[in-house]
């Protein structure tokens, strides 16, 4: 299934894992988190190397009665205001005691990075976090991920099919193909031969548009507006 | 009250106090098919422990282990959809059975008191069997609810955070086939499952927590265990399916409880 990859994520960093159906892309990540045995070769982790992990397919079964409070803290203690904190942060103050069944798939989105930091994680491993979330919130969580990255000190490892938001998003972008067929910054990716035959050249031609230097960014009336600061500039989006 | 009475309702009150918290659990795991299965296999249990001359709680424990054992080892080979599979053990299973018992007809087995339970023989052995069966249960649940919660909520999660799922999840199919083999003598195999399941789908409303949720459903099935052995001496009706019927009932009437005056 998956050969000859290898993998680095630097703190501060966001890497995105892009790939078709069926490239390994999930493989890979479960691989390195451990749920699955490699047949050849190893994962070396750090000792006391710390995961925050949001899984991908997340199904809440309503029959199951869990406050958000409850769902960030199984299996952990954390005292109340440090989640009413954190869950400011992603956008879901109001949250904490709703029964997880009853929030919205993209509340839950956030509700799954506020729970991937809450354990001071070294590393954010995020699979599709964009599921099920409308497009007009996806490049707001993209710059939330980008934020959370600065806020808590980490590196992000992100898989997403979602080529157009990933590409303004993210610092390295490792393009799988059962094994890496590219890698390297976005703008370098997306003119990668492999990059384009896989993808095709339609897409890859689009992608250039999505991958220029942003210096501002669009408030919801469509307004511009100067990014706060030079790191951000990377990942900026258009959106509203 | 007669002595057979107090050992009846004994039994089914412990029965019923290991089963809702474990029928929570198969409701959230969406493992009310596995259990019944389960528990209808039960039968070639029985019969089998009849042909060996053993305690038949040990051979259906022992039997339900097995098949949960086997379709452990069937499912990885991705061959058919594990309730399929659990389908076509189960059943053949419980068929089987009943062509042995059928054959073992010299031997004058109660069949109808293991398919629908026999509470009212209940004996002072089964007492300590039931009570030994609650007691390792909800001390095992308590130890190990923290991984199984979070297992239960999202596998790959809580692995990933450290928790050993694959023991957890042992634990719990260890406990269930616990609780059907000493279950059986008080609603049977064919309505065991329902004291597991209904208790908890009951309780579902009336919760907010996985705990609230656990407690409530024993309670539920306690309360179902009593009204329905007392309708079964006023109207001289079997036992098992009464209490079964007491805990629909039960259901029935929470589900329709208006929505404002359930806090």
């Amino acid at each position: 299934m998956l050969d000859h990859v290898d993998l680095k994520v630097l703190r501060h960093e966001i890497v995105t894992l892009v790939g078709l159906n069926g490239s390994g892309k999930t493989t890979l990540v479960r691989t390195l988190l451990g749920l699955l045995q490699p047949d050849e070769g190893s994962v070396f982790r750090l000792p006391g190397l710390k995961i925050g992990f949001s899984p991908q397919h997340f199904h809440r079964d309503a029959t199951l009665p869990l406050t958000v409070a409850r769902f960030l803290t199984l299996g952990m203690r954390a005292p109340r205001a440090r989640l009413q904190t954190l869950l400011e942060e992603v956008g879901a103050g109001g949250l904490l005691e709703r029964q997880i069944a009853d929030i919205s798939g993209g509340e839950f989105q956030r509700i799954l990075l506020a729970r991937a930091v809450l354990r001071r994680p070294d590393l954010l491993v995020l699979d599709e976090p964009l599921a099920g979330v409308d497009l007009a919130s996806q490049s707001e969580l993209y710059r939330l991920i980008g934020d959370l990255r600065e806020h808590h000190d980490c590196g992000v490892l992100l898989v997403s099919h979602d080529l157009h938001v990933v590409m303004a998003a993210t610092d390295q972008v490792v393009c799988l193909n059962h094994h890496v067929c590219c890698t390297g910054q976005p703008r370098a990716v997306i003119q990668n031969p492999e990059f384009v035959s896989l993808f095709g050249r339609q897409i890859a031609e689009t992608l250039a548009v999505y991958a220029h230097h942003h210096d501002h960014r669009h408030d919801i009336t469509g307004e511009a507006v100067p990014m706060d600061n030079a790191k951000r500039a990377g990942h900026g989006s258009h959106d509203g | 009250m007669d002595d057979f009475l107090v050992r009846a309702m004994l039994g089914g009150i412990g029965v019923a106090l290991a089963a809702g918290p474990l029928g929570c659990f198969l409701v959230w795991r969406r493992m009310a098919f596995f259990g019944g299965a389960l528990s209808h296999s039960a039968l070639l249990g029985v019969a089998l422990g009849f042909l060996l001359g053993i305690n038949l709680s040990v051979s259906v424990l022992v039997f339900c282990l097995t098949v949960a054992a086997l379709l452990l080892v069937l499912e990885r080979q991705r061959i058919l959809p594990s309730d399929t599979l659990l389908g076509i053990l189960a059943h053949s299973a419980l068929a089987l059975g009943l062509v042995i018992v059928a054959i073992m007809q010299s031997m004058r087995i109660d069949l109808l008191g293991y398919l629908f339970g026999d509470v009212l023989a209940v004996a002072i052995e089964d007492l300590y069997l039931i009570y030994g069966l609650a007691v390792v249960a909800m001390g095992a649940l308590g130890f190990i609810w923290r991984p199984l919660l979070s297992a239960t909520v999202n596998e790959d999660l809580a692995s990933v955070e450290g928790a050993h799922v694959m023991r957890v999840r042992l634990t719990l199919v260890l406990l269930i086939a616990g609780i059907i083999a000493v279950g059986m003598k008080i609603v049977g195999i064919l309505l065991i499952i329902s004291l597991l399941i209904i208790p908890a789908a009951a309780a579902r409303r009336a919760s907010k927590t996985p705990e609230q949720m656990a407690v409530l459903a024993a309670m539920i099935g306690v309360v179902s265990v009593i009204l329905g052995l007392l309708g079964s001496l006023q109207w001289d009706i079997p036992a098992g399916p009464a209490i079964v019927v007491v805990t629909a009932l039960i259901f029935a009437v929470i589900m329709v409880w208006p929505r404002w005056q359930i806090s």
